[in-house]
């Protein structure tokens, strides 16, 4: 935008000299392009920076976690007893856990693990909430009133005991506990999406859209929909993190997900136990990782949460 | 005000009962007896144990007679340690952890709120730089990290603190650090937000052209308001520091309750995780009760009345 206004400053052309047709047509009319929404949030996004390095450890932690497993000879439950608790070396580059099995490798298997919990809680957060939140806040009256009863007894559950009960029951496993991390979990969404909803509903711009005689359509995509993604994504944003600490909880419990198969919790947990026999390794890449991924969706949302949000602009 | 807090009152009562609804019905899906893990008893010692936990009743009698044991505070007797009942253990285990607890809470609090002020009084400063990534590190490492490294530095490299348990004040230090990390790291990113919006308005300008030094301003105007969504979290905070207890005090071997609750969850001891479920949830619905009548009381904008409408 700047740098075409300098040109225009120092060239003016003539056309910008001649009268305009006296209709009330060219009155109206936007000179500038508009910018979309997202579009500006992600121009303000992509000026914070701690943000913009969130967003860049995300990637590169998703891609390592589809190919890191890929970049060694070997597999992440592959023993070789002789070669226990060996340290970071050019074969192994994470070294090894007490079984002889590459860390690396189970490293980024974790991370599928870790970051598969993670996603799947916030995506099916995301369903749920949404439907339920937007139905309730849409319909209003005495069904918003009933389900909101509800929500509110849940909300009022703690969270994290009623997932330790549900794992409990449920005995432990990858899908049980994103099972357990969202029957309680989606709660937080449906309250955000309702209120969204039902103060949206009453707003002017949504009046003023439908006094213009847009249609429904038109008024969810343009009015009711990008006003409410914002708290949205952000939700979203936080609940990954949210779900990998909840996975590395239970793990830590020993209600995490079973052997072989390992999430960067059970790694850590088992780290912990040797940690005082000098197997720093053992805990350090798993910890550092978790303690990586938390770190970057939390700079992401804080991000994401000045960027959408339409009353923070500057 | 009085019918407001009758009605949360009511409802208190109406989400324990599905707590503890919620939490026996699950128990009790659990397929198998408690007892068939037990060494090999004969029939009749099993149906003598089943019958002295009431087991051989159907779910519907052995809800009721839950109910009306817990009505009279009574939580029941342990299955695997039948010498204890899980009242003793939450009387044993309650006030460790209470200390824990409330101890991780003031450190929290206190550091948190201190970090907060310095961040906003420095805003996009050095200081609030260097405060905020703190926070957010606080945040982003899990807290049995936190006291493992604790641990590995301070206890067992450096020998300055004892590595673990229960008894003396030294003791206490390395747990309530480990403990307060997250709290803290949260409170000091709301104090500095809401910090630097209050300095923004016009009567903390008021009070600087007055001629009051910035520490009046802070301790007499600014804070007050800026702590106002602190204390909205504090219920929030009560509820990680319990749930965080469990893993700080397996890790430092402290007799807490925690300890009582890990202990069932992996001896699939029912009543003990059923007990200390309902005894955890009760307290954290009474803290989040506390916390909104005293932010009515301290906010006299917000009308109590009015709220969840």
């Amino acid at each position: 935008m700047i740098p075409e206004r300098k040109e225009t400053n120092q060239n003016l052309s003539d056309h910008l000299f001649l009268p305009l047709e006296n209709s009330s047509y060219h009155a109206e009319t936007i000179a500038k392009p508009s910018i979309s929404y997202w579009k500006d949030a992600w121009m303000r996004l992509s000026r914070n920076k701690l943000s913009m390095a969130g967003l860049v450890m995300l990637i590169l932690l998703v891609l390592m976690a589809i190919f890191g497993p890929l970049l060694t000879p070997y597999s992440y439950d592959h023993q070789v007893l002789t070669e226990g608790n060996l340290p970071p070396s050019s074969e192994h580059w994470f070294g090894t856990d007490n079984l002889g099995r590459d860390m690396f490798t189970r490293t980024w298997n974790g991370a599928r693990i870790s970051l598969f919990v993670g996603f799947m809680a916030a995506i099916i957060d995301f369903i749920i909430g949404v439907a339920y939140g937007g139905f309730s806040g849409y319909k209003g009256g005495r069904t918003d009133n009933f389900m909101m009863r509800i929500i509110e007894i849940l909300y009022g559950l703690p969270y994290l005991l009623m997932v330790i009960l549900l794992m409990v029951v449920m005995g432990p496993g990858l899908f049980t506990i994103i099972i357990a991390l969202t029957v309680t979990g989606w709660v937080g969404m449906a309250r955000i999406v309702r209120g969204q909803v039902l103060q949206l509903k009453n707003a002017e711009h949504v009046l003023a859209s439908r006094t213009f005689g847009a249609s429904a359509g038109r008024v969810i995509r343009k009015n009711l929909l990008p006003n409410t993604m914002g708290p949205i994504i952000v939700q979203m944003t936080l609940t990954v993190p949210t779900a990998i600490f909840a996975e590395a909880f239970l793990s830590f419990l020993g209600l995490g997900v079973q052997a072989p198969v390992a999430s960067w919790g059970v790694m850590a947990n088992d780290g912990l136990s040797v940690i005082l026999s000098g197997h720093w390794w053992r805990l350090f890449f798993p910890a550092f990782f978790i303690s990586l991924t938390m770190f970057a969706f939390n700079v992401l949302g804080d991000g994401l949460q000045d960027a959408l949000d339409p009353k923070l602009r500057k | 005000m009085a019918k407001y807090v009758m009605n949360r009152l009511f409802a208190m009562v109406i989400t324990l009962w599905i707590i503890v609804t919620i939490t026996f019905f699950l128990m009790h899906a659990v397929p198998g007896s408690p007892f068939n893990q037990e060494r090999n008893t004969s029939e009749a010692v099993q149906q003598n144990l089943e019958a002295h936990y009431h087991l051989n009743e159907p779910v519907f009698i052995q809800y009721a007679i839950y109910i009306k044991s817990l009505a009279t505070l009574d939580f029941g007797p342990s299955i695997k340690q039948s010498s204890t009942s899980v009242n003793e253990m939450i009387g044993r285990g309650f006030p460790v952890s209470a200390e824990l607890g409330i101890t991780s809470l003031i450190i929290a609090i206190i550091s948190g709120i201190v970090l907060g002020i310095m961040a906003a009084l420095r805003h996009n400063g050095a200081i609030d730089y260097m405060a905020m990534t703190f926070a957010v590190i606080g945040i982003s490492v899990p807290n049995f990290i936190m006291a493992t490294l604790l641990i590995q530095q301070l206890a067992v490299t450096w020998e300055i603190f004892p590595v673990a348990t229960w008894a003396s004040p030294m003791h206490m230090i390395l747990p309530s650090i480990a403990l307060a990390t997250g709290p803290m790291a949260i409170i000091a990113r709301l104090t500095r937000s809401s910090m630097i919006e209050v300095l923004n308005q016009d009567y903390i300008m008021t009070a600087r052209a007055k001629g009051m030094t910035t520490f009046q301003i802070v301790t007499k105007h600014a804070l007050r308001n800026a702590l106002l969504p602190v204390i909205t979290i504090l219920g929030t905070l009560v509820a990680g520091v319990l749930t965080g207890s469990f893993v700080i005090e397996k890790i430092f071997a402290i007799p807490g309750m925690g300890k009582y609750f890990i202990n069932g969850i992996n001896d699939r001891d029912y009543p003990v995780i059923m007990g200390t479920t309902v005894f955890y949830s009760a307290f954290l619905i009474m803290m989040l009760f506390i916390v909104d009548i005293a932010y009515g009381i301290l906010d006299p904008r917000i009308k109590l009345h009015k709220r969840g409408e």
